[in-house]
């Protein structure tokens, strides 16, 4: 086990410098933009705060100390997971966060579920079977290179406007999930779909499927005790990539959908230029996406006794 | 959003030699003609921007072949010059990312060691959260527009190219070619430009054109938000915008911008994936 | 013999559909094994001996058309059987051997699994018997500590043992029938030498085993009997012995020729001709010394040709023309050192932090002109030794003096304008060669100096001329060569800057057997000609044994041996060199069938 305690000691201090190079990403931003802060706190160069108003923010915010020490103590908030307040919504920004999370983790553990299942299914029909491979390949290409918002507005047209089966907008209930969903999954597991198919051909193409086969076992037998652990390793190194993009979806399909969601408190964020709620939402993927790689990496050694050994 | 060298729209499986030729054609000629019409949207169409609110919301009739939209503005002529703020978003920051990889990935692989070091933690940093946050950052930073935009993208997707170049700057270095040019007693400066650099450019060169694609999509997903080119710009992602808001009275009105990026993205994609097999080809015999 | 053949197999073919038409793979084979025998199947690469292998499985494949007038095993017709049929058959009457274990047992699953698999699959085995007959199998296939190993997953074995582990997973059924693929190609010869005689042993306890392989050497120390395939037909098949002793066709007489013996005197090696199979005639005829305008029109038939033996040839059995032996000078070996290794040593730490001593205080001289062979088995060090040499790593201590001057001591920059004088010849040519570079550009950039693009051209082609090669192939790339044309391009870039030594490393080892005679006769002639010094490093001491002066021989990072080859090879002073020479197999024909297997103490299994 001592090997396994190194690499996770090591997984967690590189976690831990890219968070603080995530927050430090973040807090140059703020620093980097064009203007005065106060007045963008106090809501952008149009608004005409007096100088009262804007003194009183410099205090609050302490936007009068040098920058070297606004940094100290902004990574000093963070430690204590003080995000620090909302500018625009007067918040505490881990409250907004709080409560947006979860329309959000709903959307993207939906698409994730779905785009897995419709790929692993369709590789596994597919896989060896060139006719039906070439259509599937088709499919895969264009969901592919479809844009996900488009795929969601059409998707609306078809059956909210159209068909009516669905709602237009909101989130309440599991109806409203269906479309954001697929709109979500579709590239995801065109992408997936291709990964797990060819994972499974180079594995029944390698000579230990051939010794299989010399044994005797049957094709459905190699399939699921050989090559289908075999096609999961590529499929959970896509896994990371995978995150990122159902993160960076829900942002578009929460607008396409206009359903609540960090994706929506994000962009208005960005408009807005809210900078404290940037940078929770910054923090916060960085640290999901960092723990999350840490998990895959055990799986994947659990997957492969060579990578195990590599690590010890 | 993609980085280059995961997979995304890079991993459209390798086209059949032959039998796919006449496809390749096709998109070869699909995306030329957006190139001119970015270049030249005036030999196309007319009046992207003329207003006729009597002709709203209309599909597809005699003098507006695409229909109008909520303004009664013609959309063939936005969509013939939209293709300009699109493509200019998605082959711009492919360029601009594809040239700061390439110095960042070079530096890293050929780098001293403490130099090296550090450009490839900071690509971990970039790359340890969604590539779309990255460019949400900077766009916060520096406001919306077509430039930003530009910028945006290219900061998200650079750091995948860096680690690319410099993952392949490390297999060529360590080549047998590379060993036998070093035996011959080449001089290392003579070394990184006859076998070094080529060999990590021809790759990357046919890596970003399929990372156009990528772009496009990031670049439209921007524009979506109301975070790229403002209107009345008549940009793709940003007409997909205002359409969402037409659903119920026309429909057309979203397909034919979403139609006109999935074809632009498909048609790039196809091109880099010809170049990519007629150069693993050749390296095969 | 009145009991008929497990195997009977007569008119088989198989051919490929593929997008430039037909291949015909295997052409009109007949075989036929008893139980109890050696049947081996020779050939080339591409000679269609493993498509055989797999037509009798039922895997030739997924656009493979098989056809044959008898297809018959246990007296049952197998172009009758169905897929479910096949798999009853497969595993449990056929047990199927590939070469390369660690690609040929599923990495992700303990080798146990593997090799209780086939018992699964057929049924063979209760759940809780399973792990004692899967441990039994292991122990029987002479793998130690079989309770350890069958935990341990495939990387975890040394060679050796995968091979064990594999052949122990095709015999656990108890097949009548053993299809062994190259099954010792990957391994060293110590190793090839046990699970050989573990092959023998299955026969010997009345599995009949079909043996494919591309080495006669391995062939002579199996099989009873031996056909040998080239372009798909069956040229010759016979007895081993008599076979062997006197080959009838003349393929078989060219690949035994090839064979560099590791004892005897050395010999010149004939340069066979080369060219691809011929379309139509007889095959062979593009390289036969023998052939003539009938060859060349018409397919030889199969003909008898003594007794139980059968050849495709008109001329079988004429002896052939003599090969034109090259000048017969001796080379010219001076006293002096090119290349002086004076103690050097080299450590590297392992992954799990411990040091590894790779070369340990080697010592050696190469005279001009000479050619020196550095033998030894993987891992034995002689490939460090040879990028030490090279000055591509630094010893951690010693020193190389090239030509009397400090060698490895300098920097790089003062080294590199006498890099010249010592030049590499790898294994694998093709990746040393920049994959957008033309044959005409790789060998033009060691011509050294500045001169016009026509005068380098006429530079270059004339050294493919002296390397054998047309100037046809300037503008072709790398890719688009055969191995052996790779490899002679690669001599040819390392004989452009008119260097003092080349160094060669295992340059013939991925080449077939008459491809790998021409490039040591054309090592040889070089050596002669332009009086350049060879480091020839091999795992393969017939080929040193043809090629070298003096030999060294390395184990485990050090040298255990030094001298002159004959002396070497007819008298070794370390207990180490006489083991390698023992386990070396032989072609010495009449003593083959019941020759005890040389004594292998398994405590030095690696």
């Amino acid at each position: 086990m001592a090997p396994l305690a190194l690499r996770l000691t090591r997984r967690l201090a590189l976690t831990l410098f890219v968070l603080w190079g995530a927050a430090t990403l973040a807090f140059a931003g703020m620093r980097l933009v064009p203007g005065d802060p106060a007045r963008i706190i106090a809501g952008g160069v149009q608004a005409n705060a007096t100088p009262e108003v804007l003194d009183a923010i410099r205090d609050q915010y302490g936007l009068r100390e040098p920058v070297g020490v606004q940094y100290v103590l902004f990574l000093g908030r963070l430690l204590r997971a003080d995000l620090g307040g909302s500018y625009q919504l007067g918040r505490p920004v881990s409250s907004v966060i709080g409560e947006q999370l979860g329309p959000t983790l709903s959307l993207a553990a939906g698409a994730a579920v779905l785009g897995f299942c419709l790929a692993v299914a369709l590789a596994l029909l597919t896989a060896g079977r060139p006719r039906v491979r070439a259509i599937s390949r088709v499919l895969e290409f264009c969901s592919i290179s479809t844009p996900n918002f488009w795929i969601g507005i059409l998707l609306l047209a078809a059956f909210s406007f159209r068909l009516r089966w669905f709602p237009v907008l909101g989130d309440e209930g599991a109806a409203a999930l269906v479309l954001p969903c697929a709109a979500l999954a579709l590239p995801i597991a065109g992408v997936l779909a291709q990964v797990t198919r060819e994972g499974l051909e180079r594995a029944l193409d390698q000579p230990f499927a051939l010794t299989a086969r010399s044994r005797g076992a049957t094709e459905n037998r190699i399939r699921a005790r050989h090559a289908l652990r075999h096609a999961a390793l590529p499929v959970l190194t896509l896994s990371g990539w995978v995150l990122g993009e159902l993160l960076a979806g829900t942002v578009v399909v929460e607008t396409v959908f206009a359903r609540q969601g960090l994706g929506h408190v994000v962009v208005a964020a960005v408009r807005g230029r809210d900078f404290p709620v940037v940078t929770g939402v910054v923090v916060l993927s960085a640290l999901t996406f960092s723990l999350i790689n840490i998990g895959l990496d055990l799986l994947y050694g659990l997957v492969d006794p060579r990578v195990r050994e590599a690590a010890a | 959003m993609t980085a280059p060298g995961s997979y995304g729209v890079a991993a459209l499986p390798r086209l059949r030699v032959g039998a796919a030729q006449a496809g390749v054609a096709l998109a070869a000629a699909f995306f030329a003609l957006v190139c001119l019409a970015a270049l030249a949207p005036g030999l196309f169409a007319h009046g992207p921007d003329q207003v006729n609110p009597a002709l709203a919301l209309r599909g597809p009739m005699a003098g507006h072949p695409l229909g109008t939209d909520q303004l009664g503005r013609d959309v063939l002529a936005r969509l013939v010059f939209g293709a300009r703020p699109s493509l200019l978003v998605g082959v711009g920051s492919t360029l601009l990312a594809g040239l700061a990889g390439s110095a960042w990935g070079l530096l890293a692989a050929l780098g001293g060691r403490l130099v090296g070091e550090a450009a490839m933690r900071l690509a971990d940093v970039l790359l340890s959260f969604p590539a779309i946050l990255m460019a949400l950052l900077v766009v916060a930073v520096l406001g919306p527009g077509t430039r930003n935009a530009v910028l945006a993208i290219t900061v998200a997707l650079a750091p995948g190219f860096a680690r690319v170049v410099r993952a392949q700057a490390l297999v060529v270095r360590g080549s047998a070619y590379v060993r036998a040019a070093v035996n011959l007693g080449l001089t290392p400066a003579r070394i990184l430009l006859r076998h070094i650099a080529p060999n990590v450019v021809a790759p990357l060169l046919i890596l970003a054109t399929i990372n156009v694609g990528t772009a496009l999509i990031a670049g439209a997903s921007l524009s979506f938000l109301g975070l790229g080119p403002q209107p009345p710009a008549p940009e793709w992602g940003a007409m997909l915008a205002q359409a969402r808001d037409y659903l119920d009275a026309s429909w057309t009105l979203a397909l034919f911008p979403g139609a006109a990026i999935t074809l632009t993205v498909m048609s790039a994609t196809v091109v880099g994936r010809a170049l990519q097999a007629r150069y693993e080809g050749r390296e095969a015999g | 013999m009145t009991e008929p053949p497990l195997l009977e197999v007569a008119g088989l073919s198989v051919d490929f559909a593929t997008r430039r038409g037909v291949v015909r793979a295997v052409r009109d084979v007949d075989l036929s094994l008893r139980a109890g025998e050696c049947l081996a199947v020779v050939g080339e690469s591409g000679s269609g001996k493993s498509v055989t292998a797999r037509a009798l499985l039922g895997l030739a494949g997924a656009g493979a058309r098989v056809r044959a007038r008898t297809l018959s095993f246990e007296g049952r017709d197998l172009r009758r059987l169905s897929g479910r049929e096949w798999r009853r058959l497969r595993g449990r009457r056929i047990g199927y051997v590939l070469q390369d274990a660690l690609t040929s047992l599923d990495p992700l699953r303990r080798v146990g699994h593997e090799v209780a698999e086939a018992l699964e699959v057929h049924g063979l085995a209760g759940r809780d018997d399973l792990d004692d007959q899967v441990i039994g199998l292991l122990a029987e296939a002479g793998v130690p500590d079989p309770d350890v190993r069958f935990l341990q997953y495939p990387h975890e074995l040394s060679g050796g043992l995968r091979q064990r582990a594999l052949i122990a997973s095709a015999i656990a059924a108890r097949p009548s029938l053993l299809i062994a693929d190259e099954p010792t190609t990957a391994l060293d010869v110590t190793v090839q030498a046990q699970v050989l005689d573990l092959l023998r042993a299955r026969a010997r306890a009345g599995t009949a085993v079909l043996l494919i392989s591309h080495d006669l050497a391995v062939v002579a120390r199996l099989a009873d009997h031996v056909a040998v395939l080239y372009a798909g037909l069956v040229v010759e098949r016979g007895p081993a012995d008599a076979l062997l002793r006197a080959p009838a066709h003349p393929y078989t007489a060219d690949l035994l020729a090839a064979v560099p013996a590791v004892d005897g005197p050395a010999r010149e090696l004939p340069l066979a001709r080369t060219g691809p199979p011929a379309a139509g005639g007889c095959p062979y005829a593009p390289r036969c010394a023998l052939a003539d305008d009938r060859c060349r029109a018409e397919p030889p038939p199969p003909v008898p040709y003594g007794p139980g033996r059968e050849v495709r040839c008109f001329h079988a059995g004429r002896e052939r023309p003599a090969p034109a032996s090259g000048a017969a000078a001796p080379p010219r070996v001076k006293d002096h050192a090119v290349v002086s290794v004076r103690g050097i040593t080299k450590r590297y730490r392992s992954p799990g932090g411990s040091w590894r001593t790779a070369v340990d205080d080697v010592s050696f001289d190469l005279r001009a002109g000479e050619a020196l062979g550095l033998v030894g088995e993987s891992g034995s060090g002689k490939s460090t030794t040879a990028r030490i040499v090279l000055a591509e790593i630094a010893p951690d201590a010693g020193t190389v003096l090239l030509d009397g001057e400090a060698w490895s001591a300098p920097r790089e920059r003062a080294r590199r304008a006498r890099r010249s004088r010592i030049q590499l010849v790898d294994q694998d040519p093709l990746s040393s060669f920049d994959p957008r570079f033309t044959v005409e550009r790789v060998v033009g950039e060691a011509v050294p100096g500045r001169m016009p693009r026509r005068l380098r051209r006429d530079r270059v082609a004339g050294l493919l001329a002296e390397v054998g090669l047309d100037d046809a192939l300037l503008d072709r790339r790398p890719a688009q060569l055969s191995g052996g044309q790779r490899q002679r391009v690669a001599i040819a870039r390392a004989l452009a800057p008119g260097p003092e030594v080349i160094v060669c490393d295992e340059p013939v080892s991925a080449l077939d057997v008459t491809v790998q005679a021409q490039i040591l006769a054309l090592l040889a002639r070089l050596r002669r000609e332009a009086g350049v010094a060879l480091l020839f490093i091999s795992h393969d001491l017939g080929v040193v044994r043809q090629v070298c002066d003096r030999v060294a021989v390395m184990k485990d990072g050090a040298l255990v041996e030094t001298g002159d080859v004959a002396d070497v090879f007819r008298a070794p002073r370390a207990a180490y060199t006489a083991e390698l020479l023992a386990a070396v197999p032989r072609i010495d024909v009449g003593r083959t069938a019941g020759r005890a297997a040389p004594a292998m103490n398994l405590e030095g299994l690696p």
